[in-house]
């Protein structure tokens, strides 16, 4: 047996929309069993580096590999859960209808879902506490209750990796620690989760390893190397960074 | 699959069944005034169906309306209306195109030309948002009036022209059935055909890229593909409508009966099942009144049968309907009404000292500054709830005419008891909870004291504690005082 490559290897990435690169040169390894929480500010290119991983936006240069491989070979070992915004919260759906889309990946394209995937997907709702609401449309949910059954979607899947975007966007506290309890879970069971965070205080929290991201990858490491103001201001500081950082050099040479 | 069919066959049946009633009721109206034979008979002939047009036109008309409905639920889930109504309005200027071609009103190369003129419409849209940044309804509208500014010209140009056989063609404009031949028929079912088979087929996939785009492209679903897809049925859809309903208007049929459905349907399923009903039932009901009616197009009455159920449906559903909403909102106000009314009664009974029962109506005219009319009105909507009793003034003395004096009785007190309560509760609540001024809190309690539910009323008086006095120093009604009637009842 050939020995299994990194869930996640990122070579020099470059990324760009319209000849304005989105990433620069971005390398990354990601650890099977790690819990990373991506930071950066707008326009950073969270959502893209995700996609591009997924293989939903093709890189201008660099590679990604799967498990070793090319990314279309082990795209079904990774779920996803795209940012709200990308949903169409009004389209006809249930609850349940939703999570057995989680399911949708592990049959071809004519072969039917049957009675275990409704199992697994009940069972998925449970697990978030969401199964009381099974038959509900998707649209009369509350959005901690939508986010809820996307990470339902997203077990029911049973992917090695997951990449989620901004799961915790517009959640209630209540949710959010739910939902990080099992994301914690889903950790100790050996898969590999990078989320996209919006939230500093409570990153430092809820993951063990983080990358900050702003068009370059700035750091990536374990939180206490990586959670310094030094590198935060890096990261979020832009403009006024620079400028902070020649106001020290002119202090110092005074 | 085949319990769908039977269920869809047999609101078929029901459907029939509510068309031949309604058209009694038709004809019943008619008695008297001297048509009435004319009327049945036709109706009869429609439903015999042994006349070769009425048959192909009904068979065209239902053909359609299926095809409408089951494309028109993903049109208008993924919100490509005005893509619709582009792609027809497209298809036109290849009609005059086709007709020059052929030299004659052949439905084949028509059907090849609109074909070939709605892919050129819809190469023009994506040229458009490729290369510009025209927003997508600008450049829709842009490609819609271009083409359909060319197609008019060209039809205009062949008719100047004059060719030997060009009857029938401006048909194409506003549609015209009389003109459907049984190769239209055969068009129609095609079209059919194909979009049952691609919605079949790809059943979970379009429901997984309709709802969530980024997610099924992460599973390897080809987004791209299933929307060309679509496009292709649309343009397949509105090719063959064209006969029947014309360019102008078979963007409504594609739209119409979709959103209908979408005012009750929860998953895909009912709502393709639900929308081609519709939009059969349309379909035959529109062909129907054209028919009785003898000289109505076809085309437009299928519309409007399909845009009046829509309002109909929009007017009369429960819950959210316009009228269900209307009927919610008076009961509520009378509620209200009755209340305020309770609530005076209370208040002059407690200046009396609970001594004296018995309220004039002239009392309430003064506190509510109601007129005589007014009054007199709510004292009847009270007696007539069985809340209170209504007598005549047992003074004599005064010159006045005789007075209404209201008597509460047991079940009015009681429920008088109760807004007061909740109404000085929750002042209290805001005065020492919220920390409001004791002067802000009357109005909003006037507003409360209606909607507070038994549980809010319980929760609070355990947070005040039981309170015996509101924060002017009145008399909060306890429980036991309601429930015992011991205020003053007990005389």
């Amino acid at each position: 047996m050939k020995p299994q490559g990194l869930p996640i290897e990122v070579h020099d990435l470059t990324v760009s929309y319209q000849k304005k690169p989105v990433l620069y040169g971005v390398d990354l390894e990601i650890a099977e069993g790690s819990l990373v929480g991506i930071l950066g500010p707008n326009g950073a290119g969270k959502s893209t580096l995700i996609k591009t991983i997924m293989n939903m936006i093709k890189p201008n240069g660099g590679y990604v590999k799967i498990f070793g491989d090319a990314p279309q070979k082990g795209i079904k070992r990774i779920g996803y859960i795209p940012q709200k915004e990308s949903v169409d919260w009004d389209f006809p759906v249930t609850v349940s209808d939703v999570v057995l889309m989680g399911r949708y990946g592990h049959h071809g394209w004519l072969s039917r879902i049957g009675q275990e995937d409704r199992n697994k997907a009940s069972e998925c709702l449970e697990q978030v506490n969401m199964l009381a609401y099974a038959d509900r449309p998707i649209g009369n949910l509350s959005g901690g209750q939508q986010q809820r059954v996307f990470l339902a979607r997203a077990l029911a899947q049973e992917s090695e990796v997951y990449l989620m975007d901004e799961p915790f966007a517009g959640v209630d506290a209540v949710t959010e620690k739910t939902m990080i309890s099992i994301l914690r879970e889903m950790q100790k069971s050996g898969k590999t989760l990078m989320v996209v965070h919006h939230d500093l205080a409570s990153a430092k929290e809820y993951f063990d390893q983080l990358l900050l991201l702003n068009m370059r990858k700035v750091a990536y490491g374990s939180v206490p190397e990586v959670f310094t103001h030094e590198l935060l201001q890096k990261t979020y500081g832009g403009k006024l960074a620079v400028l902070s950082e020649m106001a020290t050099k002119v202090a110092k040479a005074s | 699959m085949d319990s769908r069919i039977t269920k869809g066959i047999k609101n078929w049946i029901i459907y029939l069944g509510i068309l031949s009633a309604s058209s009694l009721l038709l004809d019943a109206k008619q008695i008297g005034s001297g048509e009435e034979f004319n009327w049945l008979t036709q109706a009869e002939r429609f439903f015999e169906m042994k006349d070769p047009s009425v048959r192909r036109v009904a068979l065209g008309a239902l053909l359609m309306g299926i095809s409408c409905g089951l494309i028109g639920s993903f049109v208008v889930t993924r919100r490509l209306s005005l893509f619709g109504d582009t792609l027809s309005h497209a298809v036109l200027p290849g009609v005059a195109i086709g007709f020059i071609w052929a030299g004659e009103k052949d439905n084949f190369s028509l059907m090849i030309g609109a074909g070939l003129a709605g892919f050129a419409g819809v190469c023009c849209i994506s040229l458009l948002r490729k290369f510009t940044k025209i927003h997508q309804d600008s450049s829709l509208g842009i490609v819609l009036s271009a083409f359909y500014a060319i197609g008019i010209c060209l039809l205009t140009r062949i008719q100047k022209i004059g060719y030997s056989n060009q009857s029938g063609l401006d048909s194409f404009i506003f549609g015209q059935v009389s003109a459907l031949s049984s190769d239209d028929l055969i068009g129609l079912l095609i079209a059919l055909g194909f979009i049952g088979i691609f919605i079949v087929l790809n059943f979970r996939q379009l429901l997984a890229t309709g709802f969530d785009p980024q997610f099924s492209k992460s599973i390897g679903i080809p987004n791209d593909f299933l929307q060309f897809g679509l496009w292709v049925l649309i343009a397949f859809c509105v090719i063959s409508s064209l006969q029947l309903v014309g360019v102008i208007l078979v963007s409504a049929m594609l739209v119409i009966p979709a959103a209908t459905a979408s005012l009750f349907s929860k998953r895909m399923k009912e709502y393709l099942l639900l929308s081609s009903l519709l939009g059969a039932g349309a379909g035959l009901g529109g062909t129907f009144l054209s028919f009785l009616g003898k000289n109505l197009p076809a085309g437009p009455i299928i519309v409007l049968v399909s845009s009046s159920i829509f309002f109909l449906i929009l007017f009369l559903r429960p819950e959210k309907g316009v009228l269900f909403r209307w009927l919610n909102a008076r009961s509520v106000q009378s509620r209200i009404a009755i209340e305020n009314m309770l609530k005076t009664a209370f208040q002059i009974v407690e200046q009396n000292g609970f001594e004296d029962n018995e309220i004039s109506s002239l009392e309430i005219m003064k506190r509510r500054g109601l007129s005589r009319a007014e009054v007199e009105k709510e004292i009847e909507n009270l007696a007539h709830s069985g809340l209170a009793t209504k007598n005549l003034s047992s003074n004599p003395a005064a010159n006045l005419p005789p007075q209404t004096v209201l008597t509460l009785t047991p079940k009015g007190w009681e429920y008088a008891c109760r807004i007061v309560r909740n109404h000085r509760l929750w002042e209290l609540y805001l005065t020492d909870e919220a920390h409001y001024e004791p002067d802000h809190v009357h109005d909003d309690a006037e507003k409360i004291e209606h909607v507070l539910g038994e549980e809010t009323v319980r929760q609070i008086e355990r947070l005040l504690k039981n309170p015996k006095t509101d924060p002017h120093g009145k008399l909060i009604p306890s429980i036991t005082d309601i429930h015992q009637g011991s205020l003053s009842r007990s005389t």
